[in-house]
């Protein structure tokens, strides 16, 4: 029970700042900042009408209150909740129960990151822990290999199963004009690829861009009557099963078991009635536990539900569809990105990409190593 | 109520430098804790009590990292036979053959400089 009710917000707003390599000297805050105002002209809103700020970045301590600062809304209410890439599919729901108490009527969510420009290391330093840090794991990409590791020990999985997922990525990716991989990629690719942490490669694992943007959420009853159809917020699950990958209570099954659940309770549905997908696809083997821990194949069964193309455009189910983490865009925390894609496919805007009358979406946010784990299921009008 | 003497790190790392691998036992929840904390995560009691464990495990999960430069170097999560998980590296054997499953013995690699000890381990096909 998280005590919010199915559809009681709704996204109306949603934008992508400058993604890629942005500009010279380009702040988070003014990503965000960029985000925002095109969240707000997809709308209809202005700034002054925004009353609630919900923000994260790795590269500003006090994002919230830099925020408030930069758009000068010092009476704004704010939340810069951090659990990583997730952070911003549990904004949602702390928008959705904010919006629902009255401490605000106009909330934006929204993220900024100039990781690529400034380098990884620089965009978000990494904590000492003395349990892990002497055996140097290259952070997060050894902890997502353990996990491979023990699903290709348990279910067989393959490296050619967890390359699929990488090549739906970008065949996704090659119909969004603004993702950032170009070019065809195949199997053979993935596994010939710069070995990263095995059983990964390169190609396993997601892109290292800037990027940032926003959406704007209002409660349903308000969110009527703007530019574009409101997208509901129809369910919301959140869990965080540990911070360490030394702590994971199960390498091979994730907190969006029980994210999934709650928010599929919330809603009133099952993974049968979600038309799109929206995976936090940082690594390959990320895309396989979560169709897994939501239900759309059984334990153990993803790297061969994925084969054969399953995932990627021509198949049965559309999954990523902007090419996701692994080729269209990562500036670190990539949760905000799938969102905007979900409302997007649900409003019918993603032209040679879009899904054919997708009227649910399934949002699935990861924070962490496989940590932080934030589902939220949206829908149109018509699957309120 | 005076300031406890001894933090659960500082702890860990004292058996480390006497060559034992030691870890937290919750009596009321019966099972071992690891990290060491102040209090056990089951029961919420600061009751925990320390033990040295005999330094056999298993392979519970393994990979290579293949830096950008330097040699590829192995990271392994341990279980040790009392009941606890930790992440180390599998020494004396190519990275790359480490299996899930193997069986592994504790030894400590010593303290350089700055960095404190930790524990490492080899294969240890004699274990039972």
């Amino acid at each position: 029970m998280n005590g919010l009710t199915r559809g009681s917000a709704a996204i109306v707003g949603a934008a992508e700042s400058d993604i890629g390599a942005v500009a010279a000297n380009m702040s988070p805050l003014d990503l965000m900042a960029q985000g925002v105002h095109r969240a707000l002209a997809d709308c209809g809103l202005k700034l002054k009408d925004v009353d609630g700020l919900f923000c994260a970045t790795t590269q500003a301590r006090t994002s919230a209150m830099s925020l408030c600062e930069y758009l000068r809304l010092p009476a704004a209410y704010t939340d810069s909740t951090i659990v990583g890439g997730s952070s911003f599919e549990v904004h949602v729901a702390h928008a959705q129960a904010a919006l629902a108490a009255g401490l605000c009527s106009v909330a934006v969510v929204t993220y900024g990151s100039t990781q690529r420009t400034v380098g990884r290391r620089q965009a978000s330093a990494r904590e000492y822990n003395p349990y892990e840090t002497p055996f140097r794991p290259f952070l997060p990409s050894t902890a997502y290999a353990l996990a491979a590791s023990r699903h290709m020990h348990e279910f067989g999985t393959t490296r050619e199963q967890l390359a699929e997922v990488a090549v739906a990525a970008r065949e996704w990716a090659l119909l969004n004009p603004v993702a950032w991989e170009k070019k065809p990629l195949t199997i053979a690719d993935v596994l010939s690829a710069r070995p990263v942490s095995y059983p990964l490669t390169v190609r396993d694992c997601c892109l290292i861009t800037d990027g940032g943007g926003a959406i704007v959420m209002m409660s349903a009853d308000r969110a009527r009557g703007l530019a574009k159809p409101p997208i509901y917020v129809l369910g919301c699950g959140q869990a965080m099963t540990h911070a360490s990958i030394s702590s994971m209570p199960d390498l091979t099954v994730t907190g969006a078991r029980q994210s999934g659940a709650d928010a599929y309770r919330m809603a009133r549905m099952r993974e049968t009635d979600i038309d799109v997908l929206e995976l936090y696809d940082a690594f390959t083997i990320n895309t396989i536990l979560f169709l897994e821990d939501l239900g759309f194949c059984p334990k153990g069964e993803g790297g061969r539900f994925v084969s054969g193309g399953r995932i990627g455009p021509k198949g049965s189910l559309p999954v990523n569809t902007n090419g996701g983490g692994l080729s269209y865009c990562h500036p670190g925390m990539y949760g905000l990105f799938l969102l905007i894609e979900a409302v997007r496919q649900l409003r019918g805007e993603c032209g040679a990409r879009q899904v054919a009358q997708a009227e649910t979406a399934l949002v699935h946010g990861n924070g962490g190593v496989l940590s932080a784990q934030a589902t939220v299921i949206l829908g149109t009008q018509a699957a309120l | 109520m005076a300031n406890t003497s001894t933090s659960p790190l500082g702890t860990y790392l004292e058996h480390l430098e006497k060559g034992e691998l030691a870890y937290q036992f919750s009596p009321e929840a019966n099972t071992a804790v690891f990290y060491p904390r102040v209090i056990c995560p089951i029961t919420g009691s600061d009751n925990l009590q320390w033990r040295v464990s005999k330094g056999i495990g298993t392979v519970h999960a393994t990979t290579v990292v293949f830096p950008q430069q330097g040699e590829p170097y192995n990271v392994a999560l341990i279980d040790i036979d009392e009941g606890f998980r930790m992440m180390s590296r599998v020494e004396d054997i190519a990275p790359l053959d480490v299996k899930i499953g193997m069986r592994v013995r504790f030894r400590v690699h010593k303290a350089e400089g700055d960095d404190p000890p930790y524990p490492v381990f080899t294969p240890a096909e004699d274990a039972p």
